[in-house]
């Protein structure tokens, strides 16, 4: 459980497509992750950036393409949801959930579940019913749930999209930690300041493809690709480049 | 109508021992089918709710089909099933409390599976993904979704026990109405009816409504404990 | 813990609502009857007695006689106990009966609305009938395929009336028991074919009155078999014999001398002696 975490683990998506029904959602996409840390994934909505979490967590098959995570050995994975789902149970029983795969006494259970909750603030609520918590600590409680099993890879579809500023600080908050603690983080994000922030790589995604890949500081402020100036710039509809292009 | 009403209330206060059996016997029948509906019906529904396999649309409309499957019927075939020149006829159930609850039960294990699916597959819209990307057997994630969904079934299962203790039709085939036996509520409201005792089936009927009150004021009362506890 | 006593909890539970189920097995036997027979009150009368003085239970079924003779046929009964000579001797040669006691007899009648506006009040069933098919006076069958619905049809038959050839509005076939049929007649104020037993314990009489009563023909017979053990192994042939044999003996038939309402004796016993 404690093994130290790797300093990076290589993400290789190669031509993936992915269709629901008639419409092809992600298009032939291709992107090569090999920073540690923390890379954002952006672009406008149904470019395919939520499928693409999915599809690297597993919970959507890609119809071609492949996904390689690390080098070859199975990689912890967790998945934080914008909007938390937590079930009508104790904020300690919402986390402990995420435990039950893996065969653990009660006691070592308890123990990892406490830990998770303090590493988010919340220890002290453990017993409370997870739905009287606030907004901001039910997507913290999330975050616990999620770290509880020492992901190696964790991916975070707009964890603080509808928080207030303070609880969205929070979060942003423990994101930085667990990244600096070596779990490798992949964030959906639609919020650039939070990506400026907090991410050392961005992936902008156009219609079910990466159309650019780079450090934060050049996607966000020098931008190659006519897509991603359209996004940043907020010019819509922007469907008129990819008819252009 | 009101004379009758008010001799039936009048009767009702004297309540006799007798009354209280044929409540009884109506309570114990219906609860027992409603408990093996619960324990066959729960653990359907969800699983139906919650594992994807061929034909599961097909069998999602048999289950919604099937809670208006029509008492009478159902009753039939179980009265076939158990006569002595039946395939289980050696077992001697017919005309005995096994072999209404055996009936009732029939009837509300499709209709609790159904509910329960809708109630769990609304559950799931919103936190199957999360359950599924904690690599939780689909064993496991039904159960913590019966479990999230938990206040929501003694509704589906309240509904299974309405229709268990007030339908007629299978327990008056499979039960034959027996004197101190088998009769209960319904099939006593409807004997006293064809009896002319008009003021007696009504006095009946009132128990009748009066026990599906008070069970479901009863669940009521311990699903606000509950869900103030762990709402 | 908290898991432990919440599974204790529901054990408890469950063992209150199945646990009376298996109540001390006392001696019991199955018996098809007919609605007239139990819902005129002689079984309530009567069977304590039965059991007081043997110790076995009886468990009585009550349905049309068509359908209590079927369900001795299907092996679901132990003694069959109805009103249809004509049916019970077919039971009979089919080998799903063993032996027919006459055990008692009461008499139908004809109901009516208290005013008679067909004139049918008298003693003569057949004219009685042929003056309600003659005013198309409203009258309620039972349609059944009960005892009463087979003599209903016997009388027609004497009274010279093609019921396929007149039968129209005016007659109304429930396909229901006596009681049923009683309700219809007293809110539709129509004639029917009743036996007297059921009318006496009728309460929503209405306007109804009986009108034609006393003809010999209007006799009601009623027959006691065991159900064959060779076809069915499972009958209780003692505890079945037993309550033959109290139903056709002196005691028994002075028991049903007892019953009266009103004041009035329902059944008649005519069981023959030595004869069982």
């Amino acid at each position: 459980m404690s093994a130290a975490p790797s300093p990076s683990l290589p993400l290789r998506l190669d031509g993936l497509v992915y269709r629901a029904g008639p419409k092809t959602i992600i298009d032939g996409l291709d992107a090569t992750i090999t920073t540690p840390g923390i890379t954002a994934l952006i672009g406008p909505n149904g470019a395919g950036k939520s499928v693409t979490l999915r599809l690297i967590d597993g919970l959507l098959r890609p119809d071609a393409g492949t996904i390689r995570i690390g080098a070859g050995a199975p990689v912890r994975r967790a998945f934080v949801f914008q909007r938390p789902a937590l079930l009508r149970a104790s904020a300690a029983r919402n986390v402990d959930l995420a435990l039950a795969p893996l065969g653990l006494r009660r006691r070592e259970r308890r123990a990892l579940t406490e830990r998770a909750l303090a590493r988010v603030g919340l220890l002290d609520r453990a017993a409370d019913p997870a739905t009287r918590l606030s907004g901001g600590e039910q997507q913290r409680l999330a975050l616990a749930r999620a770290l509880v099993t020492e992901p190696q890879l964790l991916l975070l579809d707009e964890p603080s999209a509808s928080l207030d500023p303070a609880a969205t600080e929070r979060i942003e908050t423990l994101m930085a930690e667990i990244a600096r603690g070596g779990t490798k983080v992949i964030l959906v994000s639609h919020n650039l300041g939070q990506v400026a922030r907090l991410a050392d790589d961005v992936v902008v995604l156009a219609q079910g493809r990466a159309v650019e890949h780079g450090p934060t500081a050049q996607i966000l402020f020098k931008p190659k690709s006519a897509q991603a100036r359209a996004y940043l710039t907020g010019e819509l509809p922007w469907t008129a480049y990819a008819a252009a292009s | 109508m009101l004379d009758t009403l008010a001799d039936s209330v009048a009767r009702l206060a004297r309540l006799d021992h007798e009354v209280l059996a044929i409540a009884w016997l109506s309570l114990r029948v219906s609860l027992t089918a409603v408990l093996i509906g619960a324990v066959a019906g729960v653990p359907l529904g969800a699983l139906v709710a919650v594992v994807r396999f061929p034909g599961r649309q097909v069998l999602v409309g048999l289950l919604n089909a099937s809670m208006g499957l029509p008492p009478v019927i159902v009753g039939l075939v179980i009265y076939l099933l158990l006569s002595r020149s039946g395939p289980l006829g050696p077992f001697g159930l017919l005309f005995t409390p096994s072999a209404m609850v055996t009936a009732q039960a029939v009837l509300v294990t499709p209709l609790i599976a159904a509910l329960t699916r809708q109630i769990v597959a609304d559950a799931e819209a919103h936190l199957g993904d999360q359950l599924r990307s904690l690599r939780l057997s689909p064993w496991r994630r039904a159960g913590l979704l019966v479990f999230d969904v938990r206040f929501s079934l003694v509704t589906a299962i309240l509904a299974a026990f309405g229709r268990a203790i007030s339908e007629i039709g299978a327990v008056l085939v499979v039960g034959g109405n027996i004197d101190g036996f088998t009769r209960t509520l319904t099939t006593a409201i409807s004997l006293e009816t064809q009896k002319g005792d008009l003021a007696l089936a009504l006095a009946l009927g009132l128990v009748l409504m009066g026990l599906v009150l008070v069970v479901n004021a009863a669940a009521t009362v311990l699903r606000a404990y509950a869900v103030r506890a762990y709402g | 813990m908290d898991r432990l006593r919440r599974s204790l909890l529901s054990l408890a539970l469950a063992s209150v609502i199945l646990g009376p189920a298996a109540a001390a097995d006392q001696a019991s036997i199955t018996v098809a009857s007919t609605t007239s027979t139990e819902q005129s009150g002689l079984f309530r009368y009567l069977l304590p007695k039965f059991t007081e003085r043997t110790g076995i239970a009886v468990k009585v079924v009550a349905l049309g006689t068509g359908q209590a003779l079927d369900v001795g046929r299907r092996g679901d009964a132990d003694v069959v106990f109805v009103h249809d000579k004509a049916a019970e001797e077919t039971f009979l040669a089919e080998g799903a009966g063993v032996k027919r006691h006459d055990v008692m007899y009461n008499d139908f009648v004809i109901i009516g609305p208290k005013a008679d506006p067909a004139g049918a009040a008298g003693q003569d069933v057949t004219r009685a009938l042929r003056k309600i098919a003659e005013a198309k006076a409203p009258f309620v069958s039972r349609g059944d395929r009960s005892g009463t619905h087979a003599a209903e049809l016997r009388y027609w038959k004497d009274a010279g009336i093609d019921l396929g050839a007149v039968r129209g509005e005016w007659y109304r076939d429930v396909g229901q028991g006596m009681g049923p049929a009683l309700n219809t007649a007293s809110a539709s104020n129509a004639y029917l074919l009743s036996d007297r037993g059921t009318w006496l314990s009728f309460k929503n009489r209405g306007d109804l009155a009986v009108l034609v009563q006393g003809d010999k023909r209007l006799f009601n017979q009623y027959g006691v078999m065991l159900v064959n053990p060779a076809k069915h192994p499972q009958v209780k042939v003692k505890e079945g014999q037993a309550f033959i044999d109290w139903l056709i003996s002196p005691e028994g038939q002075r028991d049903i001398v007892g019953y009266r309402i009103e004041g009035e004796q329902l059944f008649f016993p005519n069981a023959v002696p030595g004869k069982s």
